[in-house]
């Protein structure tokens, strides 16, 4: 199973870091990374594959939230499909 | 591969354009509940919606949570209780609806459908204790929502039912006077209705339905809105597309949450409601989008074609997105429920003949329109026949929700909350229509009903 992070804000220090060592303490791999500054905002949209993950989907939606707000950015993780659907046919 | 561009489009449409499933609705039959005994009829029937709805609320906040789109509400739709509880000796079906509101808020969803009657070309027994037993029941009940269907193509509209839905409005809103008359709010009055749809008030789990089903209806007149912004001045042409273009994009995202819903509750897919129901948010409002489209205000001239426009266009780029498209799918024209709607009627733009004019081409009818609490019962039955005519004639659903407020008079505000919304009462054309409507019998059906 495949999810798409997109993580949004105000350009710091460390934000990579931060999202990749959740990511790696929890067992889900880094597909693919792309990444944007655009006047001072960091734009950040990671592809990954959870299906080794550790923890439930619900579950990582939540705490990466939460390494978001610690961080002072958005971080959002939901499932391919919705882009899939949205922009396939 | 997905691309940075698609989840930031897909994103910002939730984020900023209030792109949202507007409902999960779980059909339930209440056929095999019929019993003679109130007390075990009810009995059954707290125990099928509260055993087939165990899991609804919960899924629907887990689908919530994995495609990172908010789903708004989780609603039941039952039988008509005027069909299923037919076999209960009894006057009233006021406990039936205390039934509903008790397993409504068991399962924790905000509203439920379907204490309704279809009696189109006549009522049976069971029908007419339904609609007398509507005022009690939308009084003390929270969340149980009720209609009646008084007509269609095919049938004619049954003006007895006309005439009496005059009075059981009147009669809600006496009831619920403390309140802003808000019982009216949660009781339509259909014609042509539609046996699937997903939303409230006139929501019910249609006889030809299976046992159990999801329906879905999504929403999102701000994202079409933002679309509209991005193309204003161009051709029609151009207009249309995006409007095409846009609700294919919502549409396949509540395809999406249907089909997965459906899955994990282990319910069929029923259909997709295409519709775009507005709330009381700004920036989610459809009479915004006549202004995108180059209007003053809703209800200036232009108003009826460019919600033809919007309507058809919605349902051509949905049709392509979801093979079971169904409900009432198209624009809803609520007053109160709409930002933009309820300046326009502050601003006099919008006048409630205006909004009868309009209903021709949008998906319902006269929407959530506080008129004053004077208005008598004959001329909302009048209210009622007119937009039944335009629904039989045209072959199209149509409804009538209005909220005679009790104590309030033409231009005064009313608050109904949360979603319901807020708006000024209306002007009603007081003229009598008594001896017409007192005429009762049956408007027979139209010449092209002959179609066998």
């Amino acid at each position: 199973m495949k999810g798409i992070i997109t993580v949004l804000g105000k350009d710091s220090v460390g934000i990579i870091a931060k999202v990749c060592t959740y990511l790696a303490e929890h067992q889900v791999n880094i597909l693919d990374i792309s990444q944007t500054i655009v006047q001072d905002y960091f734009n950040m949209m990671m592809i990954v594959d959870i299906s080794g993950a550790t923890q439930p989907f619900e579950n990582l939606v939540e705490e990466l939230q939460q390494v978001g707000e610690a961080i002072g950015v958005e971080i959002k993780l939901q499932h391919e499909d919705i882009f899939n659907i949205m922009h396939r046919i | 591969m997905i691309s940075l561009v698609e989840v930031q489009e897909t994103n910002k449409m939730i984020r900023e354009m209030n792109l949202d499933v507007r409902t999960i609705t779980m059909g339930i039959s209440l056929m095999d509940c019929a019993h003679t005994d109130m007390r075990i009829f009810n009995q059954n029937v707290y125990d099928k919606i509260t055993k087939s709805a165990e899991k609804l609320v919960k899924t629907g906040e887990d689908l919530e949570r994995q495609f990172g789109v908010p789903i708004v509400n989780k609603r039941i739709s039952v039988t008509p209780i005027g069909i299923a509880a037919g076999a209960i000796k009894t006057d009233t079906y006021v406990p039936v609806a205390e039934i509903l509101d008790k397993a409504a808020k068991e399962v924790g969803v905000n509203f439920i459908g379907g204490f309704s009657a279809l009696v189109q070309k006549g009522c049976t027994k069971g029908d007419r204790i339904l609609i007398d037993s509507i005022p009690e029941a939308l009084a003390v009940t929270e969340r149980v929502c009720s209609s009646v269907n008084v007509g269609s193509s095919r049938s004619g509209i049954n003006m007895d039912a006309v005439k009496l839905m005059g009075d059981i409005i009147l009669q809600t809103a006496i009831r619920t006077k403390d309140r802003n008359s808000i019982g009216c709010a949660k009781l339509v009055v259909f014609c042509n209705a539609v046996e699937d749809n997903p939303f409230m008030a006139g929501a019910f789990h249609g006889v030809g339905e299976r046992e159990c089903v999801i329906n879905v209806g999504v929403s999102g007149p701000g994202v079409i809105k933002r679309a509209l912004e991005e193309v204003k001045g161009q051709d029609f042409e151009t207009l249309c597309e995006t409007i095409k273009r846009t609700a294919f994009k919502v549409t396949r995202v509540g395809q999406l949450v249907a089909q997965e819903a459906s899955k994990r509750l282990g319910v069929p897919f029923g259909i997709i409601d295409l519709s775009l129901a507005p709330t009381p948010e700004i920036g989610d409002s459809i009479a915004e989008i006549f202004q995108v489209m180059g209007l003053e205000e809703a209800g200036a001239p232009g108003t009826t074609a460019a919600l033809a426009i919007l309507n058809d266009n919605v349902k051509k780029g949905g049709v392509m997105a979801s093979s079971y498209v169904g409900g009432l799918s198209g624009a809803f024209i609520p007053v109160s429920e709409d930002h933009g709607m309820i300046q326009a009627v502050q601003r006099g733009a919008l006048t409630l003949e205006k909004l009868e004019a309009m209903t021709c081409v949008c998906s319902v009818g006269l929407d959530m329109i506080p008129i004053p609490g004077s208005t008598s019962k004959e001329t909302i039955s009048g209210i009622i026949a007119d937009e039944a005519a335009i629904g039989m004639v045209n072959n199209k659903t149509t409804a009538v929700r209005v909220i005679p407020v009790i104590g309030k008079d033409v231009g005064e505000m009313v608050e109904f909350g949360g979603l319901l919304g807020y708006a000024p009462v209306m002007a009603v054309n007081s003229f009598n229509c008594a001896n017409f409507i007192n005429r009762g019998g049956r408007i027979p059906a139209p010449i092209h009903s002959f179609k066998n």
